[in-house]
């Protein structure tokens, strides 16, 4: 295994400008640590003996840039991760979306689509599916491919099964998919309200009015000027009395909007509680 | 053995066999340590953890959950969330990681020891208690490369031998600790070992 200490901080500075420079992907304000092992990883996986040799490829090869993308950012994601999550959304948040006329849920980040799928799936069961869109972006155009088409691993689906039930579905989860060997394709109906698009939440704005928004386990690959940017442009981009839902471990506390949100009981759900002008 | 390095971080690893190790040791932790200690341990996922309940119900010491980007103290112990990775971003700010397992491990104990180890460098001190799997060896060879203290459970008190007798089969470790001595071992470690 390559030392973790191949990629020193001064190269790794330097990588980012040269690809914030030529690409227009500023990766500066990303947590450095995860960068690191990241970019270490990225080296193992593509033998690169070098972190010189990384950065000639990148500089001169912009095929290979939508590689590095993909391996940088991490794609790790799974259906009703963090069941007890769900659990909220299905009883008390979604009963609060129900009186609006129209719904839209924007999920950030959405990577090869786990979440996007699950929420779909939950609309389905409380009858708010078909007055909803579902906005499945992320920065990574190839992971959002991925989730248009539905396809995950067979051998996931025991996991997701128990995470659904646990999540307080009860009908049969292998009704939602059909197996072809050793994958799974979930009902193209399910896909049929969600709207794919690359958004980088870096460098990006607002593009809609939400009345839920779901980043789960982004913004921990983030700096503290960085959340706090994004929290911005969430704040931005919710309704009043909109919701926004983070990973179990990440927090509103102590960010720049925290005195406009109410947190809602112990789940990561924070409700807009009054906008930026004070209304 | 180098000594009059200071600690500045105390990890602890550890696997199956590993939390009763932890709920005899931590309750007789002092509060006048100058170091925050941070405890890695392989765990299924649970919104409500009891670990860091009967830690914090029986121990002097704050107990903690990591969240994101936490600031961690002196003289408190922290545990690392399942399903996440712990890795430092300097000397006090933590970050979470969800990326792929790491030796089948979500937390993973060489991923959290190979980030402090290039943090803290010769200031790290680690423990690697009881376990089944070899995570945690790679972590302890980087902090004894970068002159940090390694110390493993003795393999004949462990639960599950494997994963300390792995690492005194792979490297040369600065002290071996029976539970029993452990609390005061680590009492002491602030500004000797």
């Amino acid at each position: 295994m390559i030392e973790l200490d191949i990629v020193k901080n001064d190269d790794m500075e330097m990588l980012l400008k040269d690809i914030s420079h030529l690409y227009g992907y500023d990766f500066t304000q990303y947590s450095k640590a995860s960068l690191k092992r990241r970019l270490n990883r990225i080296c193992m996986l593509d033998k690169f003996t070098s972190f010189a040799e990384l950065r000639h490829r990148l500089i001169h090869d912009s095929v290979y840039l939508s590689r590095f993308i993909e391996e940088i950012t991490v794609n790790v994601t799974e259906m009703f991760r963090d069941p007890h999550f769900y659990a909220t959304l299905r009883h008390h948040i979604l009963p609060v979306l129900r009186t609006y006329p129209f719904i839209r849920i924007w999920v950030a980040g959405c990577s090869t689509g786990e979440e996007a799928y699950s929420l779909a799936i939950l609309l389905k069961e409380t009858d708010l599916f078909n007055k909803t869109l579902i906005y499945a972006t992320d920065i990574n155009p190839s992971v959002l491919e991925k989730a248009s088409k539905g396809i995950f691993p067979l051998n996931q689906m025991k996991q997701y099964s128990r995470n659904y039930i646990l999540s307080g579905g009860n009908r049969d989860f292998s009704s939602y998919y059909m197996s072809m060997y050793d994958v799974v394709k979930f009902n193209s109906d399910l896909s049929s309200k969600m709207i794919f698009s690359t958004h980088n939440l870096v460098s990006d704005s607002s593009f809609n009015e939400f009345q839920l928004i779901l980043c789960r386990n982004v913004l921990i690959y983030f700096d503290k000027d960085l959340q706090n940017k994004v929290f911005k442009l969430f704040d931005d981009s919710l309704q009043p009395l909109g919701f926004l839902a983070l990973g179990a471990k990440e927090t509103l506390r102590f960010s720049n909007v925290e005195h406009r949100y109410k947190q809602w009981n112990e789940d990561k759900i924070w409700k807009k509680i009054s906008s930026c002008n004070g209304k | 053995m180098e000594s009059r390095k200071t600690t500045e971080i105390l990890l602890i690893g550890g696997s199956a066999g590993s939390i009763s190790v932890l709920l005899e040791v931590l309750p007789q932790l002092q509060d006048h340590l100058s170091f925050p200690l941070v405890v890695v341990v392989h765990r299924k996922s649970h919104p409500e953890s009891m670990l860091e309940e009967l830690l914090r119900f029986r121990s002097r010491l704050p107990v903690e959950e990591i969240y994101d980007k936490m600031t961690l103290k002196d003289a408190c112990i922290y545990l690392v969330p399942a399903d996440y990775h712990l890795l430092f971003e300097d000397k006090r700010m933590v970050s979470l990681d969800c990326s792929e397992k790491v030796n089948y491990s979500r937390p993973s104990i060489d991923v959290t020891f190979q980030s402090a180890a290039q943090i803290f460098k010769e200031h790290t001190a680690a423990l690697l208690l009881s376990g089944g799997n070899a995570d945690g060896i790679e972590g302890l060879r980087c902090i004894a490369r970068k002159k940090g203290a390694v110390f493993v459970q003795d393999p004949e008190t462990a639960e599950i031998a494997y994963m300390p007798r792995q690492a005194l089969l792979n490297l040369q470790v600065d002290a071996v600790l029976e539970p029993g001595e452990m609390a005061s071992f680590i009492n002491q470690l602030g500004t000797y070992y």
